[in-house]
């Protein structure tokens, strides 16, 4: 039966993008290695899906591909999560454009996983089970706590899928010529596909090949740039310089004051210490052991990801700046310059096409409609498991469910969210979303990360404590970004902001610790006086895994 | 956890070794890692012309490439050196703990 519905799908999903790119308009050539290519990776992680699906029996199976990956496969899983099609794009875009501030906001994102490992990863693993609720509700009540922090997982959840989703569409549109809903309407179903079938571990299978293809594909496009300058990045940079200016070679203006340049490394230091598509991941090894290789490795593949995204920005200004195929007339005859067709996200893939031809092109294409489809199902599975363990499970069933049921909820759930995802992503297509992804960091660096942080490492932390906190630091990072200039003046169209920063984390962060502070001290409840007392065998397990989560049996 | 299993863990010398080593060598690289990049951060707010500055006379590279690159290879060895430490000599450590009270 559910091999019969998958066949269906598989061929419907095909058909509909088959028919649709040959059709699509004429305005837009057809990529047909592109397409070739997509197609063979389809065909191959839904051959993944359909193996793990037999392997995914029990709820652990399905959340946490039973705890069996090793470190190497979780680092390189956790590195897929990061190496999204926005970061590959957005970032290579940004070095082209600007030079050294690519640099800079990169090592913003990296910066995060040493801390990660040194204060969270192992505790995580040693408490958790599922989800990082399971650790921040571990001595505290259950109901208030993890509806909490399910809902600082969803709310972030949600976000990221709006960015993805909309990014895809319009990528999708420009490389492969399908138009915008299809191109939704695919990743959707995709992703619903992958994760309702084989549960994380198709997700991570699928999340270490588009790994694996990437950081090919990267290394190959910055061997092409180098080997024209027999190696010597002295040499690349001159002739950078010579076509643009030297200014791409010193910080310009990403960082305008210190408070928002230290805001900025607020929220990506302690945002991804709270993005629980991350979080999840430590829970598919099998001890603390392998969640400190998960990072060591994860740490390794992205700072190398992002050297290899540098010299790409660097090399798409030698390459691709100026050269008659890929600028835009259209564009230029109105703004003059010399703008590049797609605008500067789409260095990257013109230099695939410079350094490596049609074929390469399609390559560095498909393996970008991969990298969407691989990070929108690991969010998606995230969100599910914040609805199926945290909400249906733990609070409205007080963990009386067992783990068939509470599979089937989570299969639902993904289909459910899957379907947002499409409207949203439909819904928001020719809105400004810039300040989404911002707004989902400043979210889980000022909810999830400080209640997750506090109740591993500070016994006097209360339900009380907690819940206030992790409110208040979420609703003054909603407001304070609705204030600042991203929203106030950008979206809204105001003239003045009234907050004046455009990154809240700093602020929002503080008020969630001080406020989660002042309502734990000052409960004097008699519930608050247990849960205190239930710190030391709470840090003992934290510390040692004894009591820990193993990996499944088989 | 049971109750015995806390009492018997939280007297064993190898438990407070662990934690107090753990902790302190965690809570030094976290210092480390945040003081290297947020210097990094405010030397782009205060002092640009510093990493903007040529590395040699006449070269086009500037300053903040091995800077930048720098920091990017000191996060992951920082990881790196943790990582050692504590699958070796803090494992070593846990493992005689857990071993006390196996079977309990």
């Amino acid at each position: 039966m559910i091999n019969r519905i998958f066949l269906f799908l598989i061929l419907g999903t095909i058909a509909v993008f088959a028919s649709n790119a040959a059709t699509s308009e004429a305005a837009k050539e057809l990529n047909l290695s592109a397409i070739v290519m997509f197609l063979i990776f389809v065909g191959a992680t839904l051959g993944i899906t359909y193996w793990a699906a037999k392997r995914t029996k029990s709820a652990k199976d399905f959340y946490t591909a039973g705890g069996g990956i090793t470190g190497f496969q979780n680092g390189m899983a956790i590195a897929g999560d990061y190496m999204s099609a926005a970061s590959f794009l957005g970032i290579s875009g940004l070095v082209y454009a600007s030079g050294y501030d690519g640099l800079i906001y990169s090592i913003g994102f990296l910066v995060g996983w040493p801390v990660i490992l040194f204060m969270i990863a192992e505790p995580l693993r040693n408490l958790g089970k599922y989800t990082f609720a399971d650790v921040a509700s571990y001595r505290l009540r259950q109901t208030p706590v993890r509806i909490l922090a399910a809902f600082g997982s969803i709310i972030t959840v949600v976000l990221y899928l709006i960015a993805q989703m909309v990014g895809s569409g319009k990528l999708i549109q420009l490389l492969f010529g399908l138009n915008y809903e299809i191109a939704v309407f695919i990743v959707g179903i995709l992703m619903i596909l992958y994760v309702t079938f084989g549960g994380m571990l198709a997700t991570t299978w699928v999340q270490i090949i588009k790994a694996f293809l990437l950081l090919s594909g990267a290394t190959f496009m910055s061997i092409a740039v180098m080997a024209h300058y027999d190696f010597n990045f002295g040499k690349l940079f001159a002739h950078a310089v010579e076509l643009k200016d030297v200014s791409i070679m010193a910080p310009g203006n990403l960082v305008s004051d210190p408070v928002s340049a230290i805001s900025l490394a607020v929220a990506l230091i302690f945002g991804v210490a709270g993005l629980p598509h991350i979080l999840m991941r430590f829970f598919t090894v099998s001890d603390a052991k392998e969640a400190r290789k998960s990072v060591f490795y994860a740490t390794g593949f992205i700072g190398y990801f992002y050297i290899l995204t540098f010299i790409i920005g660097f090399g798409a200004i030698v390459m691709v700046l100026g050269k008659p195929e890929y600028l835009d007339l259209a564009k230029q005859a109105i703004s003059g310059g010399q703008p590049i067709l797609g605008g500067n996200n789409m260095a990257a893939i013109h230099l695939s096409h410079a350094v490596g031809g049609d074929f390469f092109l399609g390559f560095i294409s498909a393996v970008a409609f991969a990298t969407i489809l691989a990070v929108v199902s690991g969010l998606t599975l995230a969100g599910a498991s914040a609805i199926s363990h945290d909400l249906y499970s733990s609070v409205i069933k007080k963990g009386q469910v067992d783990s068939i049921t509470e599979m089937k909820v989570s299969k639902m759930a993904t289909v459910a969210l899957g379907i947002i995802a499409i409207l949203l992503g439909i819904a928001f297509e020719s809105q400004n979303i810039a300040f989404v992804v911002g707004l989902a960091f400043a979210i889980a660096a000022s909810a999830n990360f400080p209640i997750l942080f506090l109740s591993m490492y500070w016994r006097g932390l209360t339900t009380r404590g907690a819940v206030i906190g992790g409110s208040m630091g979420l609703a003054t990072a909603v407001v304070l970004l609705i204030l600042g200039p991203a929203v106030w003046v950008d979206v809204l169209g105001n003239a003045k902001a009234i907050f004046p920063y455009k990154y809240p984390a700093l602020f929002s962060m503080t008020v969630a610790f001080l406020a989660t502070y002042f309502f734990s001290v000052t409960d004097k409840s008699d519930s608050a006086k247990e849960e205190k007392e239930k710190f030391e065998a709470q840090f003992i397990r934290a510390q040692t895994g004894i009591g820990a989560e193993g990996a499944s049996s088989h | 956890m049971q109750k015995d299993i806390v009492e018997v863990v939280k007297n064993d010398p190898n438990y407070k070794e662990l934690v107090a080593k753990r902790s302190s060598f965690a809570i030094t690289l976290s210092i480390i890692i945040l003081v290297v990049y947020f210097g990094f951060i405010m030397m782009i707010a205060y002092f640009p012309e510093v990493l903007g500055a040529p590395l040699s006379d006449g070269s086009v590279t500037t300053v903040g490439i091995p800077v930048g690159m720098g920091v990017i290879f000191f996060a992951f060895i920082i990881t790196g050196i943790y990582t050692k430490r504590a699958n070796g000599e803090f494992d070593d450590l846990n493992n005689k703990i857990k071993d006390k009270v196996k079977g309990m």
